[in-house]
C-alpha cells in the first residue's frame, strides 16, 4: 500500500505539519506575524547539507546541527521584533527571507544557484532510510516531536506568558512578564523546529536549492497557520495536510497553488478569521455539537 | 516610598506632564485628581514604566526607576490597575490571577488566590470564566484582584471608576478603603474627586499637566476651586 508516490506525500505532509507547527508557536502563541518563515526551514536545509557534503558528518550531526544553528540565529533575527510591533515586524521577517535566499543565492560556499547537491540519506546501524517507508517514518516522528513541544509549551506557565505577550505586551509587562525574552524564546523555538524540518527536506530530495525557501514558501506555511486555525494544535497540522495533499488530488491546480493559498488567505480573514478548525469556527462548532452532545446531556442528569 | 521629582513627559511636541512632583509615604493613600487630559494616565505610565519621562525622577523606596522596564519595577514592589482593566481577555480568571502573581512561588500564589477569592467572592464563582465574558464590573474587579496577586508595596490604580454604573464605583471605592484600612500603599488617579477623597489621605490636582493644588480630602472639599470644578459646586 506504501508505493513511493504515498511515501513521497507522506513525507512532504510530515514536514510541512512541522513547519506549520512550528510557526504556529511563533504566530499563534506569542502573536508574532512573521512572513519569513521559510528563511529558517532554508538555513536548516542549508546547514544540514553543508555539515554532510562539506563535512562529510552524518545525517544526524546535520540534523541536530540544523535545529542548533537554526535556533540560534532565530533568536537573533528575533531581536527586531524587541524594538518593531505588528506591520512593521512583518515586514522586518520578509526582509529577512529575501536576504537569506539572496545569500544562498550568492555565496559560494552554499552552491548559488546550483545548490548543494548530492546529500547522504539518514542511516541507522548499516539501514539506510533512502526514500523509503522508514523515512517516513522518521519524518512524521519529527512531526510527533514538534507537536509534543507546541502541546508542552502550551500548558505549561512558559506557555501562559506567552499568551500574555500575544494579548497585550504593556499589561504582560505590569504583571513582571520579562517580554523581550520570551519574544526571543518563541523566535529561537520556532526556528528550530523549522531548521529540523528544512534537514528533514533536504535529505529526502538529496539537494538544497535557494529558490526552494523563497518568500512565496513563508506565504504558504502561514496559510496553513491561518486556514487551519492560528494558536491551536489541530489547526496546523489540519491546514498543513489539506494545502499540501491536495494538489496532488487537484493535479490542474497545481500552477495555481500559490494564487490559491493567497485567496484562501484573503477569504479566511474575512469570513473565518480564526481558521476552519478555530475554536470559534462553523466547522469546529458544528463538529463539538455533534460530538459532544451526548456527553453534555449526561452531565445535565448528573447536575439534576 | 514614591517620590516623583520634577517629571516631564511629552507626546511628540504635546506637553503632557510640567515639572510634576509628588510623593506617596508608606501606608498612605494618596489620589491624583484631574478632568480628562489632564495628564493622569500619563503619570500612572511614567511610573510603571510605559511611557518615558524625557526629565525628572522617580523614585521607589530610594532607587531610582527610570531605566527600568515595567516587569523590573513589578519586582521592586509596584503593581498597576491598568485604565479599563487591561485584562488577557481570552484565558480564565484563575489564570489572570495566576498571571497577576507571575514573580511569586506557588505557595504565595495560593494564599494571595485565597485573599482575593475573599475580596471578591463573584471571582471565585466565576474562577473557570474565559476573562472577556465577565460583566463590565466584574472585569475591573479582576483587574484589582490581578494586579493584588502580585503583593505590591504600592498599587497604582488608573481610573477605575471609569464606565462603572455608580453602585460598582461605589463598590469599587469600599474595596480601595479596605485595601487603605489594611495599611496597603495605594496611588489612585481618578475623575470622581467626590468618591475618592472618601478613601485617601491626601490628594493631589492635576490641570493640564501641572499640579495645581495638594492637601489632606478635608482641605481640598473646602476649597472653593476644587468644588467648583470637580466636586459639583
Amino acid at each position: 500500500m506504501f508505493n513511493g508516490y504515498v511515501i513521497t506525500i507522506a513525507v512532504f505532509v510530515g514536514i510541512w505539519v512541522s513547519l506549520a507547527l512550528s510557526l504556529n508557536i511563533l504566530v499563534g502563541y506569542a502573536g508574532q506575524i512573521s512572513l519569513g518563515h521559510a528563511a529558517f526551514f532554508g538555513i536548516g536545509a542549508y546547514t544540514s547539507a553543508v555539515m554532510t557534503v562539506r563535512y562529510g558528518q552524518s545525517f544526524w550531526a546535520g540534523l541536530l546541527a540544523a535545529i542548533l544553528i537554526t535556533g540560534i540565529v532565530g533568536a537573533i533575527l528575533g531581536l527586531p521584533s524587541l524594538r518593531v510591533r505588528h506591520d512593521f515586524l512583518v515586514l522586518a521577517t520578509m526582509g529577512v527571507n529575501f536576504v537569506v535566499v539572496a545569500v544562498f543565492k550568492y555565496v559560494d560556499f552554499f552552491g548559488g544557484a546550483m545548490g548543494i547537491v548530492n546529500l547522504p540519506a539518514p542511516s541507522l546501524f548499516g539501514v539506510s532510510f533512502r526514500g523509503g517507508a522508514l523515512y517516513m517514518a522518521l519524518v512524521w516522528l519529527y512531526a510527533g516531536f514538534v507537536l509534543l513541544i507546541s502541546w508542552y509549551l502550551s500548558k505549561t506557565w512558559a506557555g501562559l506568558a506567552l499568551n500574555t505577550v500575544r494579548i497585550d505586551e504593556d499589561a504582560a509587562a505590569a504583571v513582571g512578564v520579562s517580554v523581550p525574552r520570551f519574544k526571543i524564546y518563541a523566535f529561537a523555538i520556532s526556528a528550530a523546529l523549522a531548521g529540523g524540518a528544512g534537514s528533514f527536506y533536504a535529505h529526502f530530495i538529496g539537494s538544497v536549492f535557494p529558490d526552494t525557501f523563497a518568500f512565496v514558501e513563508s506565504i504558504a506555511i502561514l496559510s496553513m497557520v491561518i486556514i487551519g486555525g492560528v494558536g491551536t494544535l489541530r489547526g496546523p497540522i489540519f491546514g498543513a495536510i489539506l494545502l499540501k495533499s491536495a494538489p496532488e488530488f487537484l493535479r490542474f491546480a497545481q500552477d495555481y497553488r500559490f494564487t490559491i493559498y493567497g485567496a484562501l488567505l484573503v477569504l479566511m480573514m474575512l469570513f473565518q478569521p480564526s481558521g476552519l478548525l478555530g475554536d470559534d469556527s462553523w466547522l469546529w462548532t458544528l463538529g463539538k455539537r455533534i460530538f459532544r452532545r451526548p456527553a453534555a446531556s449526561m452531565q445535565a442528569e448528573e447536575a439534576s | 516610598m514614591l517620590h516623583i521629582h520634577d517629571l516631564d513627559v511629552f507626546y511628540g511636541h504635546i506637553h503632557a506632564l510640567h515639572q510634576v512632583s509628588l510623593q506617596v509615604n508608606e501606608s498612605e493613600a494618596v489620589a491624583v485628581l484631574g478632568a480628562n487630559g489632564a495628564g493622569k494616565s500619563t503619570l500612572i505610565k511614567s511610573i510603571m514604566g510605559w511611557e518615558k519621562p524625557s526629565s525628572g525622577q522617580i523614585l521607589f523606596q530610594n532607587e531610582p526607576l527610570d531605566r527600568l522596564p515595567a516587569w523590573e519595577r513589578v519586582k521592586r514592589g509596584l503593581a498597576l490597575v491598568p485604565e479599563g482593566g487591561r485584562l488577557f481577555g481570552d484565558i480564565s480568571v484563575a489564570d489572570n490571577l495566576r498571571l497577576g502573581a507571575y514573580l511569586q512561588p506557588e505557595a504565595v500564589i495560593r494564599s494571595q488566590m485565597d485573599m482575593v477569592y475573599e475580596l471578591f467572592p463573584v471571582l471565585a464563582e466565576r474562577q473557570k470564566q474565559i476573562a472577556k465574558t465577565l460583566s463590565g464590573g466584574e472585569q475591573q474587579m479582576l483587574a484589582i484582584a490581578r494586579a493584588l496577586m502580585a503583593c505590591p508595596r504600592l498599587l497604582l490604580i488608573d481610573e477605575v471608576s471609569m464606565g462603572l454604573m455608580p453602585i460598582l464605583v461605589k463598590r469599587v471605592f469600599s474595596v480601595i478603603g479596605e485595601l487603605r484600612q489594611q495599611g496597603m500603599s495605594i496611588l489612585l488617579v481618578e475623575q470622581n474627586a467626590y468618591e475618592s477623597l472618601k478613601v485617601v489621605d491626601r490628594a493631589y490636582v492635576l490641570e493640564n499637566g501641572h499640579i495645581v493644588l495638594e492637601g489632606t480630602p478635608d482641605e481640598l472639599r473646602q476649597n472653593p476651586r476644587v468644588r467648583a470644578a470637580y466636586l459639583g459646586g
